[in-house]
């Protein structure tokens, strides 16, 4: 039986998710050995052309190039998976928009005319269809493979759509919040991350963008109440995922 | 009101440490309070020296605080965030295998937990399709409960109708004293709470031991805050369905699931296969939800309750109101978990105090 093939795509990111993929140490060779694997630069320099049953994408749409190549990888792609923040919800590079881009592009280039960029930083599903996706900054490796199970055994895969404060519960996380010992984005965030954050007495900082049908904004009167200034609110919401669907992109400029 | 059981022994905190002991020598896995993070939990014990040492907890609506009490109290610390229905009804069993969990022993069990314990039997253990997983736990449980002398103020269990005494469902009861000198008095609730007590080094309680606990009890009652609206509850969330107050609650309520994760009557669940990458190995596993997360009314078609307004009335009207058709009690006892965890401080009392006020003619 012909295995399925698998590529692994990179935008404007950071590489962590698509490492998530290499530090899964002890299902690797299981990993290498149920797919092939044609397209994976994190990885190896064989590249091997489409279609592939399986594209997992990592990143944002920043730039003309990156809106043009993805369409190119969606028809190459039986399912696609968009993986973490970035693909899924802008990333951290999401905060310029709304701000001054040539400003900032003056400051950071010393020939800013050479930078392509498009206006606006976007999540994958702006731009095509996306099967599934992986949330959080970077995607749990647990989460990463109970996707690939799934879509390999013909499952649908078991994503989750509620909060973290779900998971905190489950797995005996005393709540920060009502013990005033962090601010904390958990009621609102989707879970999948297994509480990781809280589990080690660090309010979440909400990686993985708003939990569905979650309204971010109700967590602000439960901060201001415990004492938390609305300029720290508003940093601690600013986070990576400001170009999540149905979130009101808020721009970096006055965040100073 | 009653209270105090016929001729009580009475056992000093040493005589705790020899129940804990004893029931671990019976083979049992004892759980206990303990106190971790901040908070006090539930978890396995190896020892009476676990269990906590003058340690109070201050709770407020979304507010949970530990304290130094200034005596050496082991109970006197209103819900934590975890109940027992955790040892029950695991977070998450398989359940396409056998299992033989060892036996359990419960101590420190409140009354409004007895009586979630109560609720939960309903669920899970009714004929004609209990739940063999729940009963194989449950049935062999030997449950130490104790008088609730200081109520914490989200507790609302007199007005329940559940505490804050005793008054069935245990093996062992005991109600802490702590002024002159730290002891218990215990009574026993079964044949085999009877046997245990037996073995464990006691005296009898004095008629006015047992008349000051009865007072302490009556205390408690009377110096609870809060209270659920009395009146007929069931009917009240029925007329109220299409009550402005839900999308008021809505505006407040973050769908984080807190409520139904800390109460200890909550009791969904939800299925998931899982295989390994090869699909040679195939489990399937049984996991807590909540009527909060959007997938849980997800049938062909999509979500069905896609507001907050609609899941928080879903929750409210099942605990309150429709509990009783289904179960025929209520599914709230009173423990206020879901006042003192919810984030926002939503109130389970003042939104049904709310609800009852809407229908008093202006």
């Amino acid at each position: 039986m012909r295995r399925p093939s698998l590529a692994v795509w990179k935008l404007t990111s950071c590489d962590g998710c698509q490492l998530t993929l290499l530090d899964c140490e002890d299902e690797l060779l299981d990993i290498a050995d149920a797919v092939e694997i044609r397209h994976f630069p994190e990885a190896t320099r064989r590249d091997l052309p489409g279609p592939f049953d399986v594209s997992l994408v990592e990143g944002s749409i920043s730039t003309p190039a990156e809106a043009e190549r993805i369409r190119r990888i969606r028809e190459e792609s039986g399912v696609l998976v968009a993986i973490g923040a970035c693909a899924t919800a802008g990333g951290y590079q999401a905060l310029r928009n709304g701000a001054d881009l040539e400003a900032f592009q003056r400051i950071v280039y010393p020939r800013p005319e050479a930078i392509r960029s498009l206006d606006r930083v976007s999540p994958v599903a702006a731009h095509v269809e996306v099967d599934y996706e992986l949330h959080g900054c970077p995607i749990d490796r647990r989460a990463l493979l109970g996707l690939l199970s799934a879509l390999l055994n013909g499952r649908r895969p078991d994503l989750p759509a509620g909060s973290v404060c779900a998971e905190c519960k489950q797995r005996g996380v005393n709540c920060l919040l009502v013990l005033g010992r962090a601010p904390c984005l958990g009621p609102v965030t989707r879970a999948g991350c297994g509480a990781l954050c809280p589990a080690y007495d660090r309010g979440c900082y909400g990686c993985a963008g708003p939990a569905e049908s979650a309204r971010p904004e109700a967590i602000v009167p439960v901060l201001r109440r415990r004492g938390h200034g609305d300029a720290a609110i508003r940093r601690l919401l600013r986070g990576c995922t400001t170009a999540a669907p149905g979130r009101d992109s808020e721009g970096a400029d006055d965040d100073a | 009101m009653r209270t105090h059981r016929p001729a009580p022994a009475v056992i000093d905190r040493n005589g705790l440490d020899q129940l804990v002991k004893l029931l671990i020598a019976d083979g049992r896995t004892v759980i206990g309070p303990v106190e971790r993070d901040g908070a006090i939990v539930l978890d396995e014990i190896e020892s009476g020296a676990e269990l906590p040492d003058g340690v109070g907890a201050e709770t407020g609506p979304g507010r949970y605080r530990l304290h130094r009490r200034a005596d050496r109290a082991v109970f006197n610390h209103a819900a934590g965030p975890q109940s027992w229905k955790r040892f029950v009804h695991p977070v998450r069993q398989r359940v396409d295998a056998p299992e033989e969990p060892r036996p359990l022993a419960f101590i420190g069990v409140r009354p409004c937990d007895l009586a979630a314990l109560s609720v939960l039997d309903g669920v899970f253990g009714a004929a004609p399709h209990p739940d063999r997983r729940y009963q194989a736990r449950r049935d062999r449980a030997f449950v130490v409960a104790v008088d609730c002398v200081e109520p914490g103020a989200t507790c609302f269990c007199a007005s329940a109708g559940t505490g804050p005494a005793a008054t069935g469902g245990y093996d062992l009861v005991l109600t802490e004293r702590v002024e002159g000198g730290h002891r218990f008095l215990v009574s026993a609730g079964t044949v085999e709470g009877e046997e245990v007590l037996e073995r464990l080094t006691r005296r009898n309680a004095t008629r006015e031991e047992a008349a000051e606990a009865d007072r302490a009890l009556r205390g408690a009652a009377e110096s609870m805050e809060r209270s659920l609206p009395a009146t007929d509850l069931r009917a009240l969330l029925a007329r109220s369905r299409r009550s402005e107050r839900w999308q008021e609650i809505a505006d407040r309520c973050l769908a984080c699931a807190n409520c139904t994760m800390v109460c200890p009557t909550c009791f969904c669940t939800t299925v998931e296969d899982v295989t390994d990458l090869r699909g040679g190995r195939a489990e399937r596993w049984r996991r807590w939800d909540s009527c909060f997360d959007p997938d849980f009314s997800y049938t062909a078609g999509g979500t069905v309750r896609t507001s907050v307004a609609s899941r928080y009335r879903q929750w409210m009207s099942h605990k309150l109101g429709t509990w009783h058709d289904q179960f025929g009690t209520s599914g709230c006892v009173g423990c206020g978990r879901c006042i003192a965890w919810c984030p926002a401080g939503i109130d389970i009392t003042a939104e049904a105090a709310a609800l009852a006020r809407e229908e008093e003619p202006r």
